[in-house]
Parts: structure tokens; C-alpha cells; sequence
């Protein structure tokens, strides 16, 4: 079977997986950005691990009381779900304040302190899960990996429906954080961004931080069954940390954080659909297996936040290298500008600049910057090429004026208010000439008492050009 | 019984084996783990255990191409998973360049990703004929049993260098942990000695995978040195301590699941860790709670025996002729109750101890009088209690009605020569100043 064939298979298994996975992934990243931004992302790692224990025990629980025949066979789904939902949030919330307790009570470091408490949960965990193995069938594989490929096999009806159970849990966590968010934005933010603030106006920090574990706790056991603990550690915190690269502000970062979800939740099932077709042909290799949809799904979230991380365009390496290119253009136009102004300047020594090698000398910048500078400033109309070189346009020698004026003008302030030598006089001012604007260039001009001529004797040229 | 009995004496060959390993393996995740919690980087073995997944799948992959049946050869496999798990730490740490994403936010992220690459690979391995029997699930829940005695030769060799390493630059970690500024400062290689560092944390990680499993890797590199900072406050007996911990604790895990072989060996060393932990966060002497328990105990109980005697004195004060002796007069205890709010059922007890410790007695009438020894006590009370309301009404500016409650708070704290340096700063300030007299009289008297 090939890629498109897999692709072209696309049936309604399909569509609930995804739905599923999307459900949850947003669920996932309204509590998760708060996480992030409250630099706790490996909570959500901590959660999934020591949640183990409460659904081992929810189970054993279940079990007993189905022995007993108290439970009802038409309820017995809901009630199961229903007794690990309670065991998992009760257990999260255990984590959050043991570890709390091990930070006070011992002055533990409180990265450290969470691993302590998780790992010996999450022992404590597995060890019930091999003493209950008679009683009660749990796959330790299951709570990790998830089980989204048979999520169609448990379906409920709704008003004559037949939608899967774990659609259903994903969608009313979904909204009952959606509903949280909406009813304590407010508070929610502010404890985030500025918690000494928001105790002296009264709102208790360390009760929005306990509700936020909690409702992170449910999230992650909602999203647990379906998706598997993987996928909800990557969900509470790849989609956030991407949209962080993305938008400034916190409604911006949730909204981003809500798309990159489903996004990743669509992307990881095809990759997981077309993924091993294409390696099976490309390695000859038929035998290969298919691949875990919630595994290729946190896969694909990271990859979106490295597709981000270069590609962002605030925050992107691209258009970090973009501005940097740009700074660096218009610093070697603004030289080359200078230079031709000093060379038309009666006083000049040099002659017989003409040539882009001699201009790149002079100005130390190598020769494809020049030519890049030079079609620049051509098509800003600030210089024309003739035969014997470039020659300043009216429109250039007002610029290049200005930039002279800087450069002088902070020699001139440099050497009245500082001893400096005149190299480093120099170096600093050919620095400073490309941020001076016009009115801190007036008010150096008035500090000084509109000098005249710089500490060399140069003369300081006006704000604006005569015109010729 | 003599089943435990041969256990116990260890003439089970697998059992010593297993044993050997798993505490060597201790050893060396105490020594290493106590420099990471120290560099403040204590989940970096969480991060390395999941980020190695991936590449114990590739590992495996790979051999099973080029030769099937080969795949499960476990130094391969061990090679694989520590190449992704420091590709995972660099990722991690090309991450945390980027501004916006912290350093938790980067290992979560790395972590995640990984274990998801890991997952998949793990889910396409099990589609090969060959997969099903792979046991690769060992390397996520761990199984010690499966160690055999080539492994522990590779284990010893590790551990061993382990050890030299940390002790050879044992000068340069501790330099790296405390004061990493410094070390930059003083020329040393700090980038190199950082990812030496990293190396051996990803090669404890690596090499524990198989015996507790990826998921409890973390436990050994974070439980031990934890541990052993309730014990110690140096750098180098903190290791020894911790290392000391994790070869014991990860010895008696073993033991424990062979004796009871229901228990997940993996979970019974973590566990047994755990319980490491809470007997040092309850009893190390440098941080233990129940002698930091025990030390606030005392100090309340030596301000309740001050307050009483206090309260005793001042009682005893308004019918006092001068040079009267104190001790002569019979306290009215009822009255003594009502001079300050006691908590519940603590007067009594109060009353009861300061008996035990000679100050008080009591008579057949139910009389109780002060002892010389408590007299002595009382007077002293008093004293630091009004030497600091006349500091306070003099130099603070503070009224004569609010001292009392601020000099409850600090009487207590009151060193001897402090009170001496109190008594010589009033005297050249106010000589008219009788001290040490009840202040509220003598200023009542300074204004008539």
C-alpha cells in the first residue's frame, strides 16, 4: 500500500482519532500555556507520572465493587470512567502538595523535590499494577501510549448518535476549562505575570496555583485513556512553547496555542497514516509495523515548534538573520554616504576613490556589501554612477550631511565632557552616527553651543544641504 | 525460610549478580546525580532516560537490517539510546537559546519529543516478525533480571569510571556547582568540564535504562543525593553518603523482589529509595524535621516557662516590701491565669513543668510558691522584658502603651551581654533611670 493509498483510506475511524486527539490537545493547551509561562512545564510530565497509582487504585476499586454486583452493567462504563477520573485528579493533586510539603518542610530544591515525589508515585504505581494483576487486567503500556486507535469501540449514544466515549470526556473537559479560563481570566493572569500584585489586590496566588494543577490534573487524566500520557505531556507544553514565538500577548498565545494543537493532531495522524508506507518502500523494507498516532502526534507538535523557532515572524531565526542584514546594509549605505560627502569636502586628502574595490576599502566592508549598498542607495535616488565614480544626488548630500553632523558633533561632545584620544573618539562615533536622530543631533548641537567645527578642526556641516 | 535464608546469604548466582549490578549502578547514579542536584539540574536524567528511547529503537532497527537477528545486541542498543539521549540534551539545549522558551519549557519540550519519536519507532518495531519477541519494553518499566554477567562486567567498568572521573576532578565539579562564575573568571574550561559532566549523567542513564527503566531512571539520580543532603553539608561526603544510599537501597530492592517475586523490581528500588528519603527528611541531622521539630518545641516551651515566670513576678510585685523575699509568698494561680491568654490546656502543663525543673513548688494546701532558682529565672525575665521596653520608649520613640507586646516578642532573644550592653546604653543616656523598674511607673513618675 502507498502513501496516497493509506491517505485515500481515510474513513470515519480516522475522523474520531483525530477529533479525539484535537479535543484533547486543545484541552490540553489552555492549562498548559499557564504552566509554561509559570515556568512549571515539567509539571505536566510529573502529573501524567503520578497519576498512576490513582487509576491503578480506581480500578482495583472498580473491580471489587463489580464482584460485590453493586454496580449496574447499563452504568458500568460511565462509573469506571468515572472512579479513575476521581483517583487520577485526587493523586495529582497529592503530587502537587507533596511536593509543596518536601520544598518546605525539608528546603529541597523544588525541581528536585518534584522528582522525588513523582518517581516514588509513579513506583508506588507500577508496583500495584503488578500485585493487581490478577484481579484486574491493567497494561502499564496502555497508560503510556494510549489506546486512540480502538477509541470507536466504546461508544455512547447521544440524542440517537453513536459518539465515542472518549469524544465525549475530551469535549466536556475541553469546555469546562474553557469555562474556567473565560470566568477567571483575569485572576488567572495576573498571578501569572505579577503574583505580588495580585496578593495585594487580594487574590490568593496559591489558590489560583492549586486550582490550575487540579484542573491540569483532570485534563490530563480526561486526556490520558484516549491519547495516553506522551501525548499530554507534549500537549500541555509543545503547542504553548511554540505559540510563545508566535504572539505578545496572553489571549494571542492561548488562541495560537488552541490551533497549534489541532493542528498537530490532524498533522501526527497523517504522518502516522503516510509515514510508514513511505519508509517501508524507501527502505525495501515491508515488514516494517504501523506507527503509534499519539507518538507521531507529540512528534509533529515539536516539529511545528522548530518550523516556528526558524520561521516566526517576530521571533524567527529567519527574520532575526532578515534584520540583521537589513541593519547591516543600511550601516555600510550610510558609510558609503559619508565617505562620498567627505570626499567632496574641499579639506579631503584622498582622491581617486572611485572604484567599488577602493571604496570598500576605505569604508572596511567587503565588496558585495558595496555593490549591495550601492543599488540600494541608487534606487533611493541618493547617488548617481557616471564614469569617474558615484557622485551625491541633492537628496544624498542632505543625508549624508545629517550623518556627518552626527559623527562630528559627538566627536566635538566627546571630547568636551571626556579625556579620550582621538582613535577612540573616532571608533565611537562612527558607531554612534547611525542611531543619532534629528532631535538628540540638536540638542548635542545645543549642549555644546552650536559648535562650529569638531575636535579636528573639521567643519560641522548644517542640518540641511544648500541647495546648489 | 531457607529459601530467604539462601537469598539472604546470597548463594542465588543470578541474585548476585543482579545485585551486583543494580548497586554499582546505585553507586555511580549517587555520585554523579549528588552533582547535578547540586548544578540545579536534577530532572537532566529525566530528560536523557526519554530522549534515549528513540535511539534504542534506531539502534535496533539498524541492526535488524544489515543483520536480522541481531538486533537485541545490547551494547548496540546501548550505544544508540546514549548518541539520542545527548542529542536530546543538545536540542535541549539549542532550545533554551532561544529567549522566549525557558529551561523548563525546553526539557519538557525535548522530552516529549523524543519519547513521542521513541513511541512510534517502538510501535513500528513490534509490526517486524522479530519485534513481538524484542523485549524492548524492558528499556521503558526496566527488568533487572535481565542483567547477566557480561553486563556486569560492563557495569563495573562503567561505575569504575565513574568514580575515577568524579574523583579526579573533584576540585573542578565543585567549582562548577558553587560558583560557575567564578570558574569562568579563573580561566578554567567550564563548557568542557560542563559536558563531561553531561556525558556521565547520560552514561549512568544509559546504563540503568535496563534495570529500573526509563521512567524510574530519574528516581536514582534524584532520591540518593537528596537523601544525603539531610545528612551532610560538604560536597564530598554528601557523595559518599549518596552514593552510599543508592548502592544500599538499589541492593535491598533487588533482595526484596527476589525473595517476593510479585514486585516489580524497578518500583521496589525506587521505593526502597523513597523510603531513603523519608527516614533522612525525618532524621538527617543537618536538615532532619523531627529535630527541627523538636528544637522549636523546646524554644516554645522555654518562652511559656519565661512568661510564666514572669507573669509570676509581676504578680507577686504590687505587694512587695523592698528586699522582700519572693519566694516567700504564695502565687494566686487563678489570678496568674487570667494575666495572659494561654492557650488551651497549656497553663497547667506549664505549671507542671516549671515544678519539674525546680522552679515552682507546691505545697500540701496546693500552694505554690517560687523556688530560688526560680526566682533567679523570674528576675531575669523581667529584666530583659524591661530593659527592651525602655530601649524602645527611649531610642524608638515607640508609646509607653505599645512596648509591651513588641517586647514580648524579642525577650526571648535577649544574649546576656546584649542585656549588658541594654543596661550601660540606658544608664549613660537616662542615670535618672532606675532599672530595672517597671518603665510604665517610671515614666509616670518622670511626668509628675
Amino acid at each position: 500500500m502507498t502513501a496516497w493509498e493509506a491517505l485515500a483510506d481515510w474513513g470515519s475511524l480516522d475522523t474520531w482519532i483525530v477529533v479525539t486527539a484535537a479535543l484533547a490537545a486543545v484541552a490540553c493547551a489552555l492549562p498548559g500555556t499557564f504552566l509554561v509561562l509559570r515556568r512549571q512545564s515539567l509539571m505536566g510530565d510529573a502529573l501524567s507520572h503520578a497519576t498512576l497509582p490513582g487509576i491503578v487504585l480506581a480500578f482495583l476499586a472498580f473491580h471489587a465493587l463489580k464482584e460485590q454486583g453493586w454496580i449496574a452493567p447499563a452504568w458500568s462504563g460511565w462509573i469506571q470512567h468515572g472512579l479513575v477520573f476521581v483517583g487520577a485528579t485526587l493523586t495529582g493533586l497529592l503530587c502537587g502538595l507533596l511536593t509543596e510539603v518536601v520544598i518546605r518542610a525539608g528546603k529541597v530544591e523544588p525541581s528536585a523535590a518534584l522528582g522525588v515525589v513523582f518517581t516514588s508515585l509513579f513506583a508506588f504505581g507500577l508496583l500495584l499494577i503488578r500485585l493487581a494483576a490478577d484481579s484486574a487486567h491493567i497494561d502499564p503500556g496502555c497508560v503510556l501510549y494510549g489506546n486512540l486507535e480502538t477509541i470507536v469501540t466504546d461508544t455512547v449514544p447521544v440524542f440517537g448518535l453513536l459518539l465515542p466515549r472518549a469524544v465525549l470526556l475530551n469535549g466536556a473537559v475541553l469546555l469546562l476549562n474553557l469555562a474556567l479560563l473565560i470566568v477567571f481570566y483575569k485572576e488567572l493572569q495576573l498571578t501569572t505575570f505579577d503574583a505580588a500584585l495580585a496578593t495585594a489586590l487580594g487574590i490568593r496566588a496559591s489558590w489560583v496555583q492549586v486550582a490550575l494543577l487540579a484542573c491540569a490534573g483532570m485534563t490530563v487524566v480526561a486526556a490520558f485513556e484516549s491519547v495516553g500520557s506522551i501525548l499530554v505531556i507534549a500537549m500541555l507544553v509543545a503547542p504553548p512553547a511554540t505559540a510563545l514565538l508566535l504572539s505578545d500577548r496572553l489571549s494571542g498565545v492561548l488562541g495560537w496555542s488552541c490551533v497549534l494543537g489541532a493542528l498537530s493532531a490532524i498533522g501526527g495522524h497523517i504522518a502516522a497514516l503516510i509515514g510508514p508506507p513511505l519508509l517501508r518502500s524507501a527502505l525495501g523494507w515491508p515488514e516494517l509495523g504501523d506507527v503509534s498516532t499519539a507518538g507521531m502526534i507529540a512528534a509533529v507538535s515539536g516539529g511545528l515548534c522548530v518550523v516556528a523557532w526558524i520561521a516566526a515572524p517576530r521571533h524567527g531565526l529567519l527574520r532575526q538573520v532578515w534584520n540583521r542584514a537589513h541593519l547591516r546594509l543600511r550601516i555600510v549605505a550610510e558609510d558609503l554616504l559619508g565617505l562620498l560627502f567627505r570626499i567632496e569636502e574641499p579639506t579631503h586628502p584622498a582622491t581617486g576613490l572611485s572604484s567599488v574595490a577602493q571604496l570598500a576599502t576605505a569604508i572596511q566592508a567587503p565588496k558585495w556589501q558595496v555593490r549591495w549598498a550601492f543599488s540600494e542607495l541608487k534606487k533611493r535616488g541618493a547617488v548617481t554612477m557616471s564614469s569617474d565614480g558615484p557622485t551625491l544626488t541633492d537628496r544624498g548630500r542632505t543625508l549624508a550631511q545629517q550623518l556627518v553632523r552626527s559623527h562630528r558633533l559627538w566627536e566635538a561632545y566627546l571630547a568636551t565632557n571626556f579625556q579620550m584620544s582621538n582613535p577612540q573618539m573616532h571608533a565611537s562615533a562612527a558607531k554612534i552616527e547611525h542611531y543619532l536622530n534629528p532631535q538628540l543631533r540638536e540638542e548635542l548641537a545645543a549642549e555644546l553651543a552650536q559648535p562650529a567645527v569638531d575636535p579636528h578642526g573639521a567643519t560641522i556641516p548644517p542640518e540641511e544641504a544648500a541647495r546648489r | 525460610m531457607t529459601d530467604l535464608l539462601r537469598l539472604l546469604t546470597l548463594q542465588d548466582y543470578n541474585t548476585r549478580i543482579v545485585l551486583t549490578g543494580t548497586a554499582l549502578l546505585g553507586i555511580a547514579s549517587g555520585v554523579v546525580g549528588t552533582l547535578m542536584l547540586l548544578r540545579r539540574r536534577a530532572l537532566i536524567g529525566d530528560v536523557a532516560s526519554h530522549a534515549a528511547l528513540p535511539g534504542v529503537g534506531v539502534a535496533y532497527l539498524v541492526m535488524e537490517r544489515f543483520q536480522p537477528g541481531s538486533g537485541k545486541w545490547y551494547p548496540g542498543l546501548i550505544l544508540g539510546a546514549a548518541c539520542s539521549a545527548v542529542a536530546g540534551l543538545v536540542v535541549s539545549q539549542m532550545l533554551r537559546r532561544i529567549r522566549r522558551i525557558k529551561e523548563d519549557a525546553a526539557l519538557a519540550l525535548t522530552l516529549s519529543l523524543f519519547f513521542g519519536l521513541g513511541v512510534a519507532l517502538f510501535t513500528m518495531i513490534q509490526g517486524l516478525p522479530s519485534g513481538q519477541a524484542a523485549g524492548l519494553s524492558e528499556f521503558v518499566f526496566g527488568k533487572p533480571a535481565a542483567i547477566v554477567a557480561s553486563d556486569v562486567q560492563l557495569l563495573a567498568v562503567a561505575c569504575f569510571v565513574v568514580l575515577l572521573i568524579c574523583g579526579v576532578c573533584h576540585k573542578e565539579f565543585a567549582l562548577l556547582c558553587f560558583d560557575q562564575e567564578y570558574a569562568l573568571a579563573g580561566g578554567w574550561p567550564v563548557g568542557a568540564l560542563d559536558l563531561l559532566l553531561t556525558a556521565l549523567v547520560v552514561g549512568v542513564t544509559v546504563l540503568a535504562m535496563q534495570s529500573v527503566g526509563l521512567l524510574l531512571v530519574v528516581a536514582l539520580l534524584v532520591l540518593p543525593p537528596t537523601s544525603a543532603r539531610f545528612w551532610t553539608d560538604r560536597l564530598g561526603p554528601m557523595q559518599f553518603v549518596a552514593a552510599a544510599c543508592g548502592g544500599v537501597t538499589a541492593a535491598l530492592g533487588v533482595l526484596l523482589s527476589a525473595a517476593f517475586p510479585h514486585l516489580a523490581t524497578g518500583a521496589v528500588i525506587v521505593l526502597m529509595g523513597t523510603l531513603g528519603f523519608v527516614v533522612s527528611l525525618l532524621f538527617g541531622t543537618r536538615r532532619g524535621v523531627v529535630w527541627r521539630l523538636r528544637d522549636q518545641w523546646r524554644l516554645q516551651r522555654r518562652i511559656g516557662l519565661d512568661d510564666l515566670l514572669r507573669g509570676i513576678y509581676e504578680l507577686l510585685e504590687s505587694n512587695l516590701v523592698v528586699n522582700d523575699d519572693l519566694t516567700a509568698w504564695p502565687v494566686d494561680v487563678a489570678a496568674l491565669e487570667r494575666t495572659r491568654h494561654w492557650s488551651q490546656g497549656r497553663f497547667p502543663k506549664l505549671l507542671q513543668r516549671a515544678r519539674y525543673e525546680g522552679l515552682l513548688r507546691s505545697d500540701a494546701h496546693g500552694q505554690w510558691r517560687l523556688t530560688a532558682a526560680g526566682r533567679r529565672e523570674a528576675l531575669l525575665a523581667v529584666r530583659r522584658h524591661r530593659l527592651w521596653e525602655l530601649y524602645l520608649i527611649h531610642f524608638a520613640d515607640i508609646a509607653p502603651t505599645s512596648v509591651d507586646r513588641s517586647a514580648d516578642a524579642i525577650e526571648h532573644w535577649l544574649q546576656p551581654d546584649l542585656l549588658e550592653q541594654l543596661e550601660t546604653l540606658l544608664l549613660e543616656r537616662h542615670p535618672q533611670l532606675a532599672v530595672p523598674v517597671n518603665p510604665h511607673e517610671a515614666l509616670s513618675e518622670g511626668v509628675r
